[in-house]
């Protein structure tokens, strides 16, 4: 019996940005990991290098120095192909401006999540019902994002994100853009869906987030401070 | 105790795949998204592919149109000279046209009627209609005088204005008789031959007994001073026609032009000249070719504005769906399935275009031939191929806005959307 391996596992990884000759760091020697089931905030001032880890959580981005792990996977040996299909299979996104396309019905941009990760045409559709109802936007399902209270489009971008249920969801600032109370709601379903098993790293600079979570990363310029 | 999980296994790490349909799919949806400026987008195209096909629908409409003029007059006119043309050398060698000509011909089926003509040599001498000069008017005209055979009147489709045409007998006899056409009587101030006027060739008199109103060929008998052959021949030592008009049936014309050369000059038919009506499908072609080329370089123009406007238009829809192409990256949408989408909405507009132009073009053909109570003719790969035209037109438009839509970074490009 072999102990399953946790979602994420950074190791002394490092992400430089390169403008011209000089080489700016974002990310230096970061070293951390999520077990499966875990709510993990990541915390810190703006610039501090919180987006940037995401990213290469997220495989959107690829680290200058140290390697990651996916759920044990090495994920620096796979291709640009290979990183797009664990992205479509094991990864929810949430952005803090919800990114939801503006001109397709909400159940649209709920589907829009399956076409690129080969799950069955047959399936899709009470799939993206499933995860709509999870979010308690059951009636909401035709309307377009325009129609829509600002917390009410960000569960739509979570119902996104859980269609394909996803190894991990990360979210960015999720509550950013939403008043106290909807960004309290939205606090509270990460709080339901974290209690049914699901492994979250959220991103913020909001104490109030970081209170919903097991455990909090601090960065500073780049470097993982204090790990609580 | 949680499974295992595979580390190794190819499934795990699978690169993304996106199904055709799918792919169409969202690229329908895209165009559908802002449907104000699909359309507006799709114009160019549609004018340039409707432009294509209504030339060719018209250019091929009216060549059939113009050709069913042309049957009627000039595909039954069969004319044979006796000229050398330019490749023929030592002109003096003109063979001579038979003075039974005319019965050679008749003889051939398919002939409606024939006569010969030819100029006479008078020498200096002047044509008037009164012997005693009139000091004050000029009476005297340098004119052309032919020497005709009986046949030539029907064979040339001529009316008489007054008088009558002269028959075999007069031209056996040699009688001193002539015909007038309407611009030599007018100068000459004929107008009635009931009492006999008489015209003067030099000091030879002629009896006017017929003028001639009008033909359908051989205009320049109208102004000249028609003689019998026979008398001519008698007078003026006329010895050969030059020209030999003959009249046929419709559709017997390229016929009789190999057989009448032979009928005149059993030996020596390749020294005759024979002028025949053009073939149907040349004119057809001709006219196709010249109205064809003029409005094709307009189509292709609009179809090229047409494809500039589609690559516009989707170069400035990749800038402003930064955020979707970004989104799209995160979902797991590989490199090629943006590219895909792009170059399949560009593609997709492109025959839509095609389609409605095609369609317009056909209605704008038939809406011409309506006008011009003409028989819509169209060659049907035209309104089939037009559409495709147009994909094409998309899809080469797509191409560089594709391509600028892939390379995107998807950090960067969720960071700006």
């Amino acid at each position: 019996m072999t102990l399953a391996p946790p979602v994420v596992e950074l190791r002394d990884v490092s992400r430089a940005f390169v403008a011209g000759d000089i080489s700016v760091p974002a990310l230096t020697d970061a070293s951390m990991s999520v077990e499966r089931g875990e709510y993990v905030a990541v915390i810190g001032p703006s610039g501090s290098g919180k987006s940037t880890m995401l990213n290469v959580i997220g495989l959107l981005d690829r680290p200058t120095a140290g390697s990651y792990f996916l759920e044990g996977i090495d994920t620096s040996t796979l291709s640009e192909g290979q990183r797009a299909g664990l992205r479509s299979r094991r990864i929810g996104f949430v952005f803090q401006s919800f990114h939801l396309l503006a001109h397709r019905s909400v159940i649209e941009n709920v589907l829009l999540s399956t076409i690129y990760n080969g799950m069955p045409r047959a399936d899709r559709l009470s799939a993206a019902e499933t995860a709509l109802v999870r979010v308690g936007l059951g009636h909401r399902m035709d309307f377009v994002p325009t129609k829509l209270s600002g917390g009410e489009r960000q569960r739509v971008a979570i119902a996104r994100a859980l269609v394909t249920r996803p190894a991990i969801l990360l979210a960015d600032e999720p509550t950013g853009n939403l008043d106290t109370g909807t960004g309290g709601a939205v606090l509270g379903l990460f709080d339901e869906l974290r209690a049914e098993g699901l492994t979250l790293v959220v991103v913020t600079h909001d104490t109030e987030v970081s209170d919903h979570a097991d455990r909090a990363i601090h960065l500073r310029d780049g470097r993982i401070e204090v790990e609580l | 105790m949680s499974t295992p999980i595979v580390t190794d296994g190819s499934e795990a790490v699978a690169p993304a795949r996106m199904a055709a349909r799918d792919l169409v799919a969202e690229a329908i949806a895209g165009i559908f998204a802002r449907p104000g400026r699909t359309f507006l987008t799709v114009l160019g195209t549609v004018l340039g592919i409707g432009a294509l096909v209504a030339t060719l629908g018209v250019a091929k409409t009216a060549g059939n149109q113009i050709v069913g003029r042309f049957d009627e007059l000039a595909a039954t006119s069969v004319v044979v000279t006796n000229e050398r043309g330019f490749f023929g050398g030592g002109g003096d060698v003109r063979i001579q046209i038979p003075s039974d000509a005319e019965s050679r011909l008749l003889r051939l089926n398919g002939v409606n009627g024939a006569g010969a003509m030819g100029p006479v040599d008078v020498g200096s001498a002047l044509v008037r209609s009164v012997p005693i000069p009139d000091p004050l008017a000029q009476t005297e005209f340098q004119m052309s005088v032919y020497g005709v055979s009986p046949g030539l009147l029907s064979a040339t489709r001529g009316v008489l204005a007054t008088g009558r045409w002269f028959d075999a007998g007069h031209s056996e006899r040699a009688d001193r008789v002539a015909i007038l056409g309407t611009g030599a009587a007018q100068r000459l101030n004929v107008t009635r031959v009931d009492q006999q006027p008489v015209v003067f060739i030099g000091e030879d008199a002629f009896v006017v007994i017929g003028i001639l109103d009008s033909v359908r060929r051989q205009p320049e008998l109208l102004n000249a001073v028609i003689l019998p052959e026979g008398t001519a021949r008698d007078v003026y030592g006329y010895t050969s026609a030059s020209t030999v008009q003959i009249d046929v049936e419709i559709g017997a014309a390229s016929l009789i032009a190999e057989q009448a050369a032979i009928a005149l000059s059993p030996n020596e038919p390749s020294l005759l000249r024979v002028q025949k009506p053009p073939e149907p499908g040349d004119i057809r072609r001709d006219v196709e070719g010249d109205v064809n080329a003029l409005f094709l370089v307009l189509g292709g123009v609009s179809l090229l504005v047409g494809a500039i406007g589609i690559a516009n238009v989707t170069l400035v829809s990749v800038l402003e769906r930064v955020g979707e192409i970004g989104l799209r990256r995160a979902l797991g949408a590989a490199r090629r399935h943006v590219a895909g989408q792009f170059l399949m909405e560009s593609t997709a507009m492109g025959l839509v275009g095609g389609i409605i132009g095609a369609s317009m073009g056909v209605l704008l053909v038939v809406a011409i031939s309506a006008a011009r109570t003409w028989t819509p003719v169209l060659d049907p790969w035209v309104p089939l191929a037009a559409p495709l035209v147009g994909a094409l037109t998309g899809l080469v438009a797509g191409l560089y806005p594709a391509i600028r839509a892939s390379a995107l970074e998807p950090v960067e490009a969720l960071r700006a959307g």
